[in-house]
């Protein structure tokens, strides 16, 4: 039997991780098993290589790296940043703004505070997924301590204006947030120039680990400790550092750093073909997200009358790996709260369709998405009592 | 492991009895498309028997499966034995849905009750509600 084409489109999900990242994580899986807080040998060589893998990430945000605090996950970096922060801060204020259309991890989080007194105020999308520097501007209080806005949205693609949002921020005294998992190591970036007080980045987002992130945070800002018990992560993240997946991230950032440009421009060509090859081939075919403000690797849609789960089984058949927010996808049966605050029908979102391309993607994948999409999508509107109606209303068509 | 069983994957792939019937002697539509799935079945009904059974559905896997499941089990009943299709029997008859997907078995299981209620109506015979009620709530 020939084996089956596979594709694998869902790199929002997780990437792969690059042959040189296993490599630079396999001593330490191996013969370099020291804790880092041990003072020998063993602990000496663990310990300077977390401190390298510290420059590495910081070098790759413009940051210093006693400003990187590693975690376990984007999400924990984002729970860290929201809690901690407020925590810190709430002697000045209990306000805390935040987006729409943010990761759970931040909006639960701001949840989570809401039921510990403090007042969260969410900042609406317009139809593109982009916030409004003036709509942060005009949610902001006397009392506001923390705005937390994400970089970009993984599941649309639109990369937020977080210099302007800074602006804005900063002359409020609040502390500004930013969840950059999305576009860490994806597209430049450079704290500096985006005038955030903290920042989360998540290995898995740019071809190192699973289960190891981190949170930049400003120099001198305070913050409560997330996980208590010990001087790790300058005593505001306990547990024995995990060493070898905190290699695999710095080497990844290291060669996010070296080839951020070679990477975007492989993205961008192929992004483009999809969306236009896409957007040609097939009828009520909408991108969501922003059409030029968007993520290299991400190109998100909604094709009506059919339904998101049933896309990507089909697709799955053809060895397609993509991901959907259709309600039918998720655990919950909820629509994709990123689609629903940008003002998408329900039903339409329903035929959310995602993929993520990454470094491994090629032309041919493209091209092969491109001739095994369109008879799946036919077959599910055969199939959808919401196309015969559209097609009767039409008048007949076909 | 894939979330769904072989039979459901079966059946979503190679779905049984899709399409429309032309002049049915009775149509049911649940669901909607802003609550995610929606089907419609349509029935021929000869001699109080199920002769024809075609549904069109938007929805998930699972919508799909449970409706192609569901005019299988339902051709060439009576009235009565296709009454006693429960959403309970179609999960069971799919070796299993996932918890969150039993909901899809209940709109297979209401749809086809609606489209004999519609066909009884037509009729100008009396729908039993009570016991349309029993099916649905299970």
């Amino acid at each position: 039997m020939i084996d089956m084409k596979r594709v694998y489109l869902d790199n929002a999900a997780t990437t792969p991780l690059l042959t040189e990242v296993v490599d630079a994580m396999l001593p330490y899986l191996r013969d370099a098993y020291g804790n880092p807080q041990s003072l020998h040998e063993w602990g000496d060589e663990a310990r300077d290589a977390i401190e390298e893998a510290r420059g590495q990430v910081a070098a790759l945000i413009g940051a210093r790296s006693e400003e990187i605090i590693f975690t376990g996950s984007g999400s924990e970096a984002n729970n860290f940043a929201i809690k901690g922060l407020a925590q810190a801060q709430q002697s000045k204020g209990k306000h805390i703004v935040i987006s729409a259309i943010e990761h759970f991890s931040v909006l639960h989080s701001a949840k989570t505070l809401e039921k510990w007194g403090f007042e969260v105020t969410e900042v609406p999308v317009d139809r593109h997924g982009l916030v409004d520097p003036k709509e942060v501007a005009k949610s902001i209080r006397g009392d506001t301590i923390l705005v937390s806005i994400m970089h970009a949205n993984g599941e649309v693609g639109t990369i937020e204006p977080i210099a302007e949002i800074a602006k804005v921020v900063k002359e409020t005294g609040a502390l500004f947030h930013t969840d950059a998992v999305a576009t860490t190591g994806t597209i430049p970036l450079d704290v500096k120039e985006l005038g955030v007080d903290a920042l989360s980045l998540a290995s898995n987002q740019f071809y190192g680990p699973k289960g190891v992130a981190a949170l930049w945070l400003k120099k001198g800002t305070r913050i409560m400790p997330f996980i208590d018990g010990g001087v790790h992560e300058g005593g505001r993240r306990a547990g024995t550092e995990n060493v070898p997946a905190i290699v695999g991230l710095g080497k990844a950032a290291e060669l996010a750093q070296r080839d951020t440009s070679s990477r975007t421009a492989h993205l961008y060509r192929l992004r483009d073909r999809l969306i236009q090859g896409l957007t040609s081939k097939i009828d009520h075919a909408i991108l969501t997200g922003h059409p030029s403000q968007r993520l290299p690797g991400n190109a998100s849609f909604c094709i009506e009358f059919i339904e998101g789960e049933a896309m990507l089984m089909l697709l799955s058949s053809k060895g397609v790996a993509a991901s959907s927010g259709s309600a039918c996808t998720s655990k919950a049966l909820k629509a994709s709260h990123v689609l629903t605050a940008m003002g998408i029908p329900a039903e339409i979102a329903q035929g959310s369709l995602l993929f993520t391309l990454g470094l491994s993607t090629s032309e041919q994948d493209v091209d092969y998405v491109l001739e095994v999409l369109p008879p799946i999508v036919d077959r599910l509107r055969q199939m959808s009592p919401l196309y015969a109606k559209f097609i009767k209303e039409q008048g007949g068509g076909r | 492991m894939p979330i769904y069983s072989e039979k459901v994957m079966d059946h979503f792939m190679n779905p049984r009895n899709v399409g429309e019937i032309e002049n049915p002697d009775g149509i049911g539509e649940v669901g909607n498309p802003v609550c995610g799935d929606m089907m419609t079945f349509y029935i021929k009904v000869d001699n109080n028997h199920l002769s024809d059974v075609k549904f069109k559905t938007f929805g998930c896997g699972a919508a799909i499966a449970v409706s192609s499941i569901v005019s299988e089990m339902a051709m060439g009943k009576t009235l009565e034995e296709a009454r006693k299709i429960t959403p309970a029997l179609v999960a069971q008859e799919l070796q299993g849905l996932p918890k969150n997907k039993y909901h899809c078995s209940n709109l297979g299981a209401q749809a086809l009750n609606k489209a004999i209620d519609d066909y009884l109506k037509k009729q100008g015979k009396e729908v039993k509600s009570k016991r349309r009620r029993k099916d649905e709530g299970e």
